[in-house]
């Protein structure tokens, strides 16, 4: 079990990170890595690509709310590209669904940031 | 009056307590649960609450070595039972604080009956069950 993360520009400021896999205690930090110093370099509004995500689990959750509490600090915000039902499901149960903007494709997810 | 017993399969797996291992536990009980007649979703909220057990072991067991898992195969339930090997107790005072408890609260949502302690003295116990539904 992997994770393949990747980062591009997109439309505007924002910098798209495409993860494909699985997201686990095992995978998270590779995940936290890329967008902590996606952060660090001053890029503060994040669209995060979960349509290759299979799994995610609290560990997973926990470095999406992370990269959320440090952007706000600089008035960004992380807008999640998601569509597989078991993995909203999980940001349902939690109720991130009102903490996240969460849309079904890229347009829509930069849309909001603007 | 003859009283059947039920047939009850138990599948026990023991793995390191560390991160890579935690996807072995994961499909393993994919493939227990897939004898049971639960649905993919279902399946998936099983998968999904083993992990997190074990994730809690890794987290807040810092000396446990090894993960215990325990699986009973019943008709109409699964019962799971998950338990490190730690004598030091959890490494977190207030027990269910931080993502920890996130994980904790995902498995209380995904299965139907959860029982989670942390001694003082020794590591993680959690016993879960989950019911093939339209039996309970």
């Amino acid at each position: 079990m992997d994770i393949k993360v990747s980062v591009r520009p997109s439309d505007g400021e924002a910098r798209v990170v495409d993860l494909v896999g699985e997201i686990d205690v095992y995978t998270s930090p590779a995940v936290k890595e890329a967008i902590t110093e996606l952060i660090d370099d001053g890029h503060y509004n994040l669209i995060i690509n979960l349509e290759g995500v299979r799994y995610i689990d609290s560990t997973g959750l926990g470095v999406l709310i992370g990269a959320l509490k440090r952007v706000r600090e600089h008035a960004g915000s992380v807008n999640l590209i998601c569509t597989n039902p078991q993995v909203k499901k999980i940001f349902d149960i939690t109720g991130l669904v009102k903490i996240f903007g969460i849309y079904e494709n890229e347009q829509s997810a930069i849309k909001a940031l603007a | 009056m003859t009283v059947q017993q039920e047939s009850v399969n138990v599948v026990e797996l023991r793995i390191p307590c560390k991160p890579e291992f935690v996807s072995v536990a994961r499909l393993a009980v994919a493939g227990i649960a897939n004898r049971l007649h639960f649905t993919v979703e279902e399946i998936e909220d099983v998968k999904l609450a083993v992990a997190e057990a074990c994730t809690n072991c890794i987290q807040r067991s810092p000396d446990a070595k090894e993960i215990a898992l325990t699986c009973e195969m019943l008709p109409e339930e699964l019962r799971i039972v998950v338990r490190d090997n730690s004598s030091l107790g959890s490494n977190d005072e207030a027990g269910e604080s931080g993502s920890g408890s996130l994980g904790v609260f995902l498995i209380r949502s995904l299965m139907d009956d959860v029982e989670y302690r942390r001694g003082e003295h020794d590591g993680m116990f959690l016993r879960m069950v989950k019911r093939v539904a339209g039996t309970s």
